[in-house]
């Protein structure tokens, strides 16, 4: 913590003491520096736009899983849940083969049907949006194992109660099923918010943070400062992303306290 | 009457294109590491390798040292797991059932440590580490990471589900406190074990940042280290082996998955639910 206060840099290693206090420099450097501001704003559309989608998909899976279908559903579950397991280092190099803008299998199936496919990963209006992608396809299943272990748990008298009171199938799963989800809901709202607000792997592996910046995390941006050397720095930015990070948990700890 | 489930075909058909849509990168990862370069990039593209090969395997390990780096991530996990479980069930036991001056204040620790995000130890653990001389070293892979605030929660939870009946009645019977813990407390955490034996080899496997960090040179990296650096170095445009180099990552993954999948799903679905 006090390191952030400080102009301390690689040098500095073996006396890590006997650095300057620079006060709140490196906080301020850091909202002023334009760089961390683009990888700040990347980060939080990365975190608006793919924390929902996927949890509205693991919202989905799980349900289907729970009341559409009796055969298979070990099948499914472990098949939605194998992406979750694997090392995203090595997945995002398997999609950015699968991205490749003139070869990658992905563009070849879309111009089969006619489709001219973008330059993925490598236009800037679409990269970014191309990590959430493959984001939502990496973790939905996390966020789909665990509410389906809460769909299972809600008590079937209820659902009962409530089709004689005459409850559709929808009026029941917003009555019933959602209030009863909200422990397990909770859970995965901060455990992919935190996960996605530290993004770091995706774009040193798929992007590099290019082009010109677009997919450039929080993470990434900090990880490249401590790279160069300026550790105080790093460590500042680090801070704030903690910060960030501490403020939305508490947030979302609230908002979901208060319908009770 | 209300029925419990209706089946609706044409949900599987929907769950089954969904499925094939996930697995569809693994099997391209699978087929595309036995094609040449030359087939990857054709178009159109073929599903099969029409000559199927392991050069890409062989340059792998002969060239960019996969071997060493495989190696290397499996000492790092054992240790990794092996720490975990021992150290997480003492400290985990001690939390649940025992009593000691300044335990509040313990268990107060090791729940701040758990929110502790990665990104922001990094750097003063890097700092320490450059002091103890042990960059460059796996040891420095391993120690920071032998004990986590994850397990020792764990752990106390599943003790705390064990009754202290049995500690009284072993002590009754004249047990000492060590065979108390060794004798009658730990075979009964094997279900426990396995759930955080499986996460935390994942954890391992998969970590990133930090052996990203603390790795100098090509002798103590880890799998997805090298991939990394391979991708990103001179091999960036060789799909093939960048495809054989994931393979190699992602399947003992895949293969401990398929075989302890009843723990896999079981432990995350009880951490969510608290």
């Amino acid at each position: 913590m006090y390191m952030s206060f400080t102009d301390m840099s690689r040098k500095d290693v073996q006396s890590p003491f006997a650095v300057n206090f620079i006060g709140f420099d490196n906080y301020a450097r850091a909202l002023g520096d334009p760089t961390f501001r683009k990888a700040a704003l990347n980060t939080a559309i990365f975190v608006v736009v793919g924390v929902p989608l996927t949890i509205l998909a693991g919202l989905a899976a799980a349900v289907a899983l729970d009341k559409g279908i009796t055969k298979a559903r070990g099948f499914f579950r472990l098949g939605f849940y194998t992406p979750v397991i694997t090392s995203i280092v090595a997945v995002a190099e398997v999609w950015r083969v699968l991205l490749q803008p003139d070869f990658g299998i992905i563009n070849q199936m879309l111009g089969a049907v006619g489709i001219q496919g973008p330059n993925c990963v490598g236009d800037e209006n679409t990269a970014l949006l191309s990590l959430i992608i493959m984001s939502i396809w990496r973790n939905f299943g996390n966020a789909m194992i665990i509410l389906l272990a809460g769909v299972q748990g809600v008590s079937w008298e209820l659902h009962e109660a409530a089709a004689l009171d005459g409850a559709g199938t929808w009026q029941r799963f917003l009555n019933v099923t959602l209030p009863a989800l909200r422990p397990p809901l909770l859970f995965v709202l901060v455990t992919t918010s935190i996960g996605y607000l530290q993004f770091f792997e995706e774009p040193f592996v798929m992007t590099q943070g290019g082009p010109l910046n677009s997919t450039l995390s929080a993470s990434m941006y900090t990880y490249q400062q401590f790279g160069f050397g300026k550790w105080g720095y790093a460590g500042a930015m680090a801070y704030l992303t903690f910060l960030v990070i501490l403020i939305v948990t508490v947030i979302q700890f609230r908002v979901t306290r208060e319908k009770d | 009457m209300l029925t419990k489930t209706k089946t609706r075909w044409w949900l599987y058909v929907l769950l089954s294109v969904l499925l094939l849509f996930v697995m569809l990168p693994f099997f391209w990862m699978v087929l595309g590491s036995f094609k040449p370069n030359s087939e990857l990039i054709a178009s159109p593209p073929s599903w099969l390798p029409q000559n199927p090969s392991l050069d890409n395997f062989v340059l792998l390990f002969e060239k960019a040292a996969f071997g060493r780096y495989f190696f290397n991530s499996v000492v790092v996990s054992a240790a990794v797991v092996g720490g975990n479980l021992m150290f997480s069930a003492m400290l985990g036991y001690a939390l649940a059932h025992l009593r000691f001056p300044g335990k509040r204040i313990i268990f107060g620790a090791v729940l701040g440590c758990l929110m502790i995000p990665g990104l922001v130890l990094f750097i003063p653990q890097f700092i320490l580490t450059a002091n103890l001389k042990l960059i460059g070293n796996l040891s420095a892979l391993i120690l920071p990471f032998l004990v986590q605030p994850f397990g020792v929660f764990l752990m106390r939870q599943f003790f705390l589900g064990l009754p202290k009946e049995l500690a009284e009645a072993a002590r009754i019977d004249g047990a000492g406190e060590l065979a108390i813990f060794f004798r009658v407390y730990l075979p009964l955490a094997v279900p426990a074990f396995a759930t955080l034996g499986i996460l935390t080899f994942l954890g391992s496997w998969n970590n990133f940042l930090w052996p990203l960090v603390v790795s100098v040179n090509e002798s103590t990296y880890t799998l997805p280290v090298g991939l990394a650096l391979i991708a990103n170095g001179e091999y960036s445009r060789d799909y093939g082996l960048l495809l054989a180099g994931a393979t190699v990552v992602v399947a003992p993954v895949i293969a401990v998955f398929l075989l302890l999948q009843r723990y896999f799903i079981e432990g995350i679905a009880t951490t969510g639910i608290k």
